[in-house]
C-alpha cells in the first residue's frame, strides 16, 4: 500500500491505496468524485480527462502513487456548482451533450485547449484536439460548436478585462 | 407554443448534473458492504467444458466466493430467451438453442460467461479469475453465416441442424418472380451489410443488491427499460418474483440498442449477492464489452429489382441471410425480419416484393437491434440498389427515385405497412437544392485540377417507429406489448411529476416530456419533474427503443393529460360556478371563457388536496394514469446526401457536405431533434467508412476488441451537418411525432457509400469503405 | 493491471540503482505506453522506478543549431518550444502529431524511443535526424540504437536520458494514421543533411523503424517529392495486419515520403 496526497479542486486529501491502483479510480473511489469517468482500457476516449498541474491529462493511464503531490482539478472543481464555466455554459447552450457520459472528459478537453491556444481556435484545430476524446452521441456537430462558442466568449471575456 | 411548450428550442434540464458531474450512472452507485464482480471468460470461440476447478481462486487475497454455472442451474436460475416467435415458412417455430447465464457444458463465443469471482477488490476479482481452471476442450468454430449454413460447418445448437434458425418469408413470391420475368430491366446487386459494435460511452454496469431482512432484490443497472428488465428475470429466469425485485436504470452512458437486452451479468450479480450475502457489482472494461455487448447488422443479401420499359419498379427480390451470433438475443429475431423486410418498399410503390431471410449460429458474440435495427439493412440494401438501377439504366439518381415515389397515402405496401402520411420529394427537393446538385459538376471539375476524386450520392429513407401496436406485434410473435404508461401527479402546490416508462439514456426527456405538460398546462418547465427509470417509483413500462419515446411515451403522456385536465376543469367549474364546458386553460390559469373570472393552477390543485370545496361525489386528488398502445407505425422518412472528396494516393475519403433533410412529423424541441441527427449521422457514417467488427476466421477469437482495432469516428472524421425538415405531421398519434432516434443511422450510408464509388466508378465496394480497401479499388480499375 | 511497486528516483543515479534493486522492474517515465501496457495485464513489472521527477531529464537546450532534448520531456513541450521551431519546426510538427493533448502533456520522448513501438513517430525522427541516444552510461547512434520490433540496443538497467542530434538544413514529416488507433500506418521522416539525405520510415516496416536507402538516393540526387516517385518501396518488406497489407503499406510509404518533402520545403 502507498500514501497518495494531492490538492484537489484546491482541497489536501490523502489517502492510502495500493500501488497499481489507478487515479480516475482514486478520484473516483475513495474521494468519491464520480464525475470523472471510464470509457475504455487504451487511453483513447478521454472520459476520464482531468487537469494535473494546470494540464489536461487522462487519469486512466497515471497511477496514483504516480500523481501524488500534484494539483488536480476534476470536473467537480471547474466552477462553483452554483455557476457554470463558460465551457459548460456553451455546451449547455449549443446541446452539446446528450448521455453525459462523455462530457466531463469534453469539458476539460475544452478549458486546457481553450487556454493553450489563447483564442486562436478554428473549426479544424477543434476537431483535430478533440482526437482523444470520443463522444457516441453527438456527432461532435454541436460539441464543435460549442467550443468555438466558449472560446469567442472567453476571448471577449479576456479582452475586456485588459 | 409558449416559450417552453411544444416546438420551443429549449436547452436542457438536465444538462447541469451532467456538465458538473453530478451525474449519477450505475458505476457511480455504492452500497455498504458493496464487493466487486469479474467474470471468467470462455477464450475459446467453441469448446466443450470437461470441469471448473476454482479451489485456487477461491484461496486468493479478498475473495468472498467463486460460482459457477452448475451452482446457478442448480439454485433453478433459468436460460436466457428470445422473446419473438418467428417461424418459418414450413410452419416450423424458430430454434432457440440454450442459453445459459453461465455455461457449464459448452462455451459458443469469446467471451461466453462461465463463472463469476467476487472479492474485495475488482482487482483482486480478475487476479482470482485468473486462477480459475478451466478444462475447455476445443472444438471447431464457425464465425460467418455462409460458412455456418454450408454441409460440414461446426454445428453450435443439437436444437438447429445446420445452424439454421429459421428460414422465413414475407410478401409474394409467384408475384415478384413473374415481374422480374417480365422486366425489361433487372437490377442485380450482392449487398453485405457490416457488423457493428454499438459502442455506448459508457459501459453496461450492474450493481446486485439482496436483502435477507425482507428477502427483497435490488438491481442498479445500464437498461434501456427497466421494467422488461425485471419482467423476463422473474418470469423466465427466476431471479425474483416482481414483487421481490426492483430494477433501477438510473443515468445511463447512452444505449443505441445494445442495453434494451437483459444479459448473463445482471442475472448472476444478483444471484451471487443471495449467494454470498454482499452486494455485487459488476462493471464492464471496453474490451468487455466488445466481446459481450450484442452486435448490430451482419446481413449478405442477393437482390433483384425489375423495372418496366418506363423505369417504374415491377418487382423487388431479396435473399437475406443474417448472423444472430452463438445465441438467440431478446429481440433478434425481429430484427432481420418484422423490423427490417417489412421496410423493403422504401419511398417507392413497388406492385411486388419478396424477401427470403434465413438467421444463423455462428460462434460470435450475439447479434440484436443496434441503432435503426433492420431498417439500415433495408435501406442500404435499397438505395444502393437504386443507384446501381440508375447508373444503369442511364438516369441522374433523383430522376429515377421520383419516377417511384409513393404520392397518395395512406399507402399499402405489399409487405405488411401501410404508410400513413409523407411528401418524399419536397425532402429531395430540400436536400438537392441544400447540397447545390447543380453545381456539383463543376466542383468535381476544380477537384480534378488538385488530383482529386469526387463523388457525390443519395439515399432516400423511409423508417418505420414508434413502436408498436401491440396487437399487431402481438400477431406477428413479439412476447410483449409495446404500448406506453405515464402518470401525471399534480401535487397540491400545483407542481408536476410525470412518471413515464420510456427511460431516457441520452435522448432529454427530462426537457421534453416537461414541454408537453407546459404546453398544455401553461406551466414552467421547471415546474415539471420527468421520472423515469425505477420499477419501484413507476408503473410498468416499456422503455426507449425504436423511436418510440415521443411518438408512444409522450402520447401516453397527452392521454393522461387529457384526464387531468378534464378533472382540473370540473373542479374549477365549481370554484368559479361556470359550466365545464367553458372552462379553458391559458397562461396557468383556468377561466372561464369570455368572463375575467380565473383560478391560477395552484388554486384548483390545493382545492383538489384540500377537498373542503369539491364537486358532489368527486374522489379527492389530482394525479391521473394513461396506458396508450399506438394504432400504427410511424413513418419518417427524408433524403441525404454526401459529398465525398477521395485522395486517391492514399484512398482516404473526406466528407465535403453532409445533407440530411428530414420529415419527422411535428417537433417538441428542434435543439434535440438535431442533435439526434447529427449523432445517428455519425453512427452511420462511422459505418460506411470506419467500422467493422471482425473475427478470426479458424479460431473465432475477436479482432477489434478495442479503440485500437475498431475505429470509432472522432471529431475530425465529420463535418459540420447540414440539417433541414419538411415536417407532414403524423395522423396516428395526438401530437403528431414521428420519431427521430435513428433516421441518421439508417439514411447515411447508403449515401455515402454512392458518393463514393461515383466517385471512384467502382460500384463492388463494401462497407466499411476503409481508405486502403478504395486504394485497392482504384488500383484495379486502373 | 497486477499488483506492483512503486518507487520514485530525484536523480539518475537513483533510478538506476533503484532499478538494479529490482530484476523485473521497469523505468516509468510518462507511461503512456507502459502504463496502459500494464492495465491490459500484458506487461507485469514487479515495481516502477518513476523518471518523471528528475529534474536533469527535463528540457529543450538549443545552442546554435545543435539540439538536446532530456528524456522527461513531454511531446507538448517539444511540439510547443519556439526555440527548436526555430531550426527544426518538423520535430515540433511530429511531436504536436503524437497521441493526442492529454497524452502529449504525459509521454516522453525518452519513453517512447526506449518502446521503440514500431507505430510510434519519434524513432522515424531520430533515425531521419542521425540523432544521438545518450543514456546513463554511453551515447549511441540512432542507427545503432533501434534494433527491430518494440527492441533497443539498450542493455539490462541502461535508461535513455536524452537526445541530441544537429538541426537539418531542411526536414519534414508526413504520417498516414491507422483510422482505429491514430497510431503510424505509415510515417516518413526527410532531412536533408550536409552530410546527406535521411529518410526514415514508422508504422510500416515489417521490422519496425527503417531507413529507405533508395529514397535517400535519390532525395540526395534531386530534393524533389517527384524524387521519391521512381524509387521502389517492397512490399514484402512491409508489415501486414488487419489495417494495412503490404502493398498499401508500401504505397503510403511513398506518398508520405512525398509528402514529407513537400512538408520540408
Amino acid at each position: 500500500m502507498a500514501k497518495v496526497t494531492l490538492t484537489v479542486n484546491g482541497r489536501t486529501v490523502s489517502g492510502e491505496c495500493e500501488e497499481r491502483t489507478l487515479l480516475v479510480h482514486f478520484i473516483r473511489d475513495k474521494l468519491g468524485l464520480t464525475g470523472t469517468h471510464v470509457g475504455c482500457d487504451t487511453t483513447q476516449c478521454g472520459a476520464c480527462v482531468i487537469h494535473m498541474d494546470g494540464k489536461s491529462v487522462k487519469s486512466c493511464s497515471i497511477l496514483a502513487v504516480q500523481a501524488s503531490g500534484s494539483s488536480v482539478t476534476t470536473i467537480e472543481g471547474l466552477s462553483s456548482q452554483r455557476e457554470l464555466h463558460p465551457v459548460q455554459a456553451a455546451f449547455k447552450e449549443h446541446h452539446g451533450l446528450q448521455c453525459g457520459f462523455c462530457t466531463p472528459g469534453m469539458v476539460m478537453t475544452a478549458v486546457d485547449m481553450i487556454n493553450r491556444h489563447g483564442g486562436k481556435l478554428d473549426e479544424a484545430t477543434v476537431r483535430h484536439e478533440l482526437e482523444g476524446n470520443i463522444c457516441r452521441c453527438t456527432g461532435y456537430h454541436n460539441i464543435v460548436k460549442a467550443v468555438l462558442s466558449a472560446n469567442a466568449e472567453m476571448q471577449a471575456g479576456r479582452q475586456a478585462a485588459e | 407554443m409558449g416559450v417552453e411548450g411544444i416546438g420551443a428550442r429549449v436547452t436542457r434540464k438536465e444538462d447541469k448534473r451532467f456538465l458538473t458531474g453530478k451525474g449519477r450512472y450505475t458505476d457511480d452507485m455504492s452500497v455498504p458492504g458493496m464487493k466487486h464482480a469479474f467474470f471468467v471468460r470462455s477464450p475459446h470461440a467453441h469448446a466443450r467444458i470437461r470441469s471448473i476447478d476454482v479451489s485456487a481462486a477461491k484461496a486468493m487475497p479478498g475473495v468472498i466466493d467463486v460460482l459457477d454455472g452448475k451452482q446457478l442451474q442448480a439454485d433453478g436460475i433459468g436460460n436466457l430467451i428470445c422473446g419473438w416467435m418467428i417461424h418459418s415458412k414450413d410452419g416450423s417455430p424458430m430454434k432457440m438453442g440454450a442459453w445459459r447465464p453461465l455455461a457449464h457444458e459448452v462455451v459458443r463465443y469469446v467471451g461466453d460467461a462461465v463463472a463469476i469471482v467476487v472479492a474485495d477488490s475488482s482487482a483482486e476479482a480478475r487476479d482470482a479469475a485468473e486462477a480459475v481452471v478451466v478444462d475447455y476442450e476445443e472444438l471447431p468454430a464457425v464465425t460467418e453465416s455462409l460458412v455456418a449454413l454450408e454441409a460440414g460447418a461446426p454445428q453450435l445448437h443439437p436444437e438447429a441442424p445446420g445452424n439454421l434458425i429459421f428460414d422465413w418469408q414475407i410478401g409474394d413470391p409467384d408475384a415478384t418472380d413473374q415481374a422480374i420475368a417480365s422486366a425489361a430491366h433487372v437490377t442485380e446487386i450482392e449487398i453485405h451489410n457490416n457488423r457493428l459494435s454499438p459502442n455506448p460511452m459508457e459501459p453496461r454496469a450492474t450493481l446486485g443488491i439482496y436483502d435477507t431482512g425482507d428477502d427483497h432484490y435490488t438491481c442498479y443497472t445500464t437498461s434501456q427499460n427497466p421494467h422488461v428488465a425485471r419482467l423476463v428475470m422473474s418470469a423466465f429466469y427466476n431471479v425474483a418474483p416482481e414483487n421481490k425485485l426492483r430494477v433501477i436504470a438510473p443515468d445511463v452512458g447512452g444505449g443505441f440498442g445494445s442495453k434494451i437486452y437483459i444479459y448473463p451479468e445482471e442475472i448472476v450479480c444478483l444471484w451471487a449477492s443471495r449467494k454470498t450475502g454482499v452486494p455485487v457489482k459488476w462493471v464492464s472494461d471496453r474490451t468487455e464489452a466488445f466481446l459481450t455487448d450484442a452486435h448490430g447488422r451482419d446481413h449478405v443479401s442477393k437482390v433483384k429489382m425489375a423495372f418496366d420499359a418506363d423505369h417504374r419498379i415491377i418487382g423487388l427480390k431479396v435473399d437475406t441471410i443474417a448472423n444472430l451470433g452463438a445465441y438467440m438475443s431478446l429481440f433478434s429475431s425481429c430484427v432481420p425480419t418484422y423490423l427490417y423486410a417489412t421496410l423493403l418498399s422504401g419511398q417507392y410503390a413497388i406492385p411486388a416484393i419478396h424477401a427470403n431471410v434465413r438467421t444463423v449460429y455462428t460462434n460470435t458474440v450475439p447479434v440484436d437491434a443496434y441503432r435503426g435495427a433492420g431498417r439500415p439493412e433495408a435501406t442500404y440494401l435499397l438505395e444502393r440498389t437504386m443507384e446501381t438501377a440508375a447508373r444503369e439504366l442511364g438516369l441522374s439518381p433523383a430522376e429515377l427515385r421520383r419516377k417511384n415515389f409513393i404520392r397518395s397515402f395512406p399507402h399499402q405496401t405489399p409487405v405488411i405497412m401501410n404508410y400513413d402520411a409523407g411528401d418524399y420529394e419536397a425532402s429531395l427537393d430540400a436536400a438537392m437544392e441544400a447540397v447545390d446538385w447543380k453545381g456539383f459538376s463543376a466542383r468535381r471539375a476544380e477537384a480534378e485540377t488538385r488530383g482529386k476524386k469526387r463523388g457525390i450520392g443519395m439515399s432516400c429513407y423511409i423508417e418505420a417507429c414508434g413502436l408498436a401496436p401491440s396487437a399487431a406485434v402481438g400477431s406477428l410473435g413479439a412476447g410483449v406489448g409495446l404500448w406506453e404508461s405515464a402518470e401525471v401527479r399534480v401535487n397540491a402546490v400545483g407542481t408536476i411529476e410525470v412518471l413515464t416508462g420510456s427511460h431516457s439514456h441520452g435522448q432529454g426527456h427530462e426537457t421534453t416530456f416537461a414541454q408537453v405538460v407546459a404546453d398544455r398546462l401553461g406551466v414552467s418547465i421547471d415546474s415539471v419533474n420527468i421520472v423515469h427509470g425505477d420499477t419501484d417509483k413507476v408503473q410498468m413500462g416499456m422503455g426507449t427503443y425504436g423511436s418510440r419515446s415521443g411518438a408512444v411515451g409522450m402520447s401516453a403522456v397527452v392521454k393522461a393529460l387529457d384526464k387531468v385536465e378534464a378533472k382540473a376543469k370540473k373542479i374549477a367549474a365549481h370554484l368559479m360556478e361556470a359550466d365545464e364546458s367553458d372552462i379553458v386553460i391559458e397562461n396557468g390559469e383556468l377561466k372561464v371563457a369570455g368572463t375575467d373570472k380565473t383560478v391560477p393552477w395552484f388554486q384548483v390543485a390545493l382545492a383538489a388536496y384540500t377537498a373542503h370545496n369539491l364537486p358532489s361525489g368527486m374522489e379527492p386528488g389530482l394525479k391521473e394514469t394513461a396506458f396508450y398502445d399506438p394504432a400504427n407505425f410511424t413513418f419518417p422518412a427524408g433524403c441525404y446526401i454526401a459529398e465525398v472528396e477521395i485522395d486517391p494516393e492514399t484512398g482516404k475519403t473526406e466528407i465535403i457536405q453532409f445533407v440530411a433533410a428530414d420529415d419527422f412529423g411535428n417537433i417538441i424541441n428542434p435543439l434535440i431533434v438535431e442533435g439526434q441527427v447529427h449523432g445517428g449521422l455519425a453512427q452511420g457514417i462511422g459505418q460506411a467508412l470506419l467500422e467493422d467488427v471482425k473475427y478470426d476466421r479458424e479460431t473465432g477469437q475477436l479482432l477489434t476488441a478495442s479503440y485500437m482495432d475498431y475505429a470509432m469516428p472522432r471529431a475530425d472524421d465529420l463535418p459540420f451537418f447540414k440539417l433541414s425538415h419538411q415536417n407532414t405531421p403524423c395522423p396516428g398519434n395526438p401530437l403528431g411525432v414521428k420519431g427521430c432516434g435513428e433516421a441518421g443511422a439508417i439514411g447515411s450510408p447508403p449515401a455515402l457509400m454512392n458518393a463514393i464509388t461515383d466517385a471512384i466508378g467502382d460500384n463492388s465496394l463494401t462497407m466499411p469503405a476503409t481508405p486502403m480497401k478504395v486504394w485497392q479499388a482504384l488500383q484495379t480499375a486502373h | 493491471m497486477y499488483a506492483t511497486g512503486y518507487h520514485r528516483a530525484s536523480s539518475v543515479e537513483e533510478a538506476v540503482k533503484l532499478k538494479g534493486q529490482h530484476d523485473e522492474g521497469r523505468y516509468l517515465s510518462g507511461g503512456m505506453t507502459l502504463i496502459a501496457t500494464m492495465k491490459q495485464r500484458l506487461a507485469a513489472p514487479t515495481d516502477l522506478v518513476d523518471l518523471r521527477h528528475i529534474a536533469d531529464l527535463h528540457g529543450i537546450s538549443v545552442d546554435g543549431r545543435n539540439v538536446r532534448i532530456g528524456a522527461a520531456t513531454p511531446h507538448a513541450e517539444v511540439a510547443g518550444s519556439s526555440a527548436l521551431r526555430a531550426i527544426c519546426p518538423a520535430i515540433c510538427d511530429l511531436a504536436g502529431k503524437i497521441g493526442d493533448p492529454h497524452v502529449r502533456h504525459m509521454g516522453t520522448i525518452g519513453g517512447s524511443i526506449a518502446n521503440n513501438d514500431p507505430a510510434a513517430d519519434y524513432p522515424a525522427a531520430m533515425l531521419g535526424l542521425g540523432a544521438t541516444i545518450i543514456t546513463d552510461r554511453r551515447w549511441l547512434s540512432a542507427d545503432d540504437f533501434f534494433a527491430g520490433l518494440f527492441e533497443t540496443a539498450l542493455e539490462e538497467g541502461e535508461m535513455v536520458t536524452g537526445v541530441t542530434f544537429e538541426a537539418p538544413e531542411k526536414a519534414g514529416y508526413a504520417k498516414f494514421a491507422n483510422p482505429a488507433s491514430r497510431y503510424a500506418l505509415a510515417g516518413v521522416f526527410v532531412a536533408r543533411r550536409a552530410d546527406g539525405v535521411r529518410v526514415a520510415v514508422a508504422g510500416a516496416g515489417a521490422d519496425g523503424v527503417f531507413r529507405h536507402s533508395g529514397m535517400e538516393e535519390a532525395l540526395a540526387a534531386s530534393w524533389s517529392p517527384d524524387a521519391v516517385a521512381g524509387a521502389a518501396v517492397d512490399a514484402r518488406d512491409m508489415l501486414t495486419d488487419m489495417h494495412a497489407n503490404g502493398e498499401y503499406r508500401a504505397n503510403l510509404v511513398k506518398v508520405m515520403a512525398k509528402r514529407a518533402v513537400i512538408a520540408a520545403g
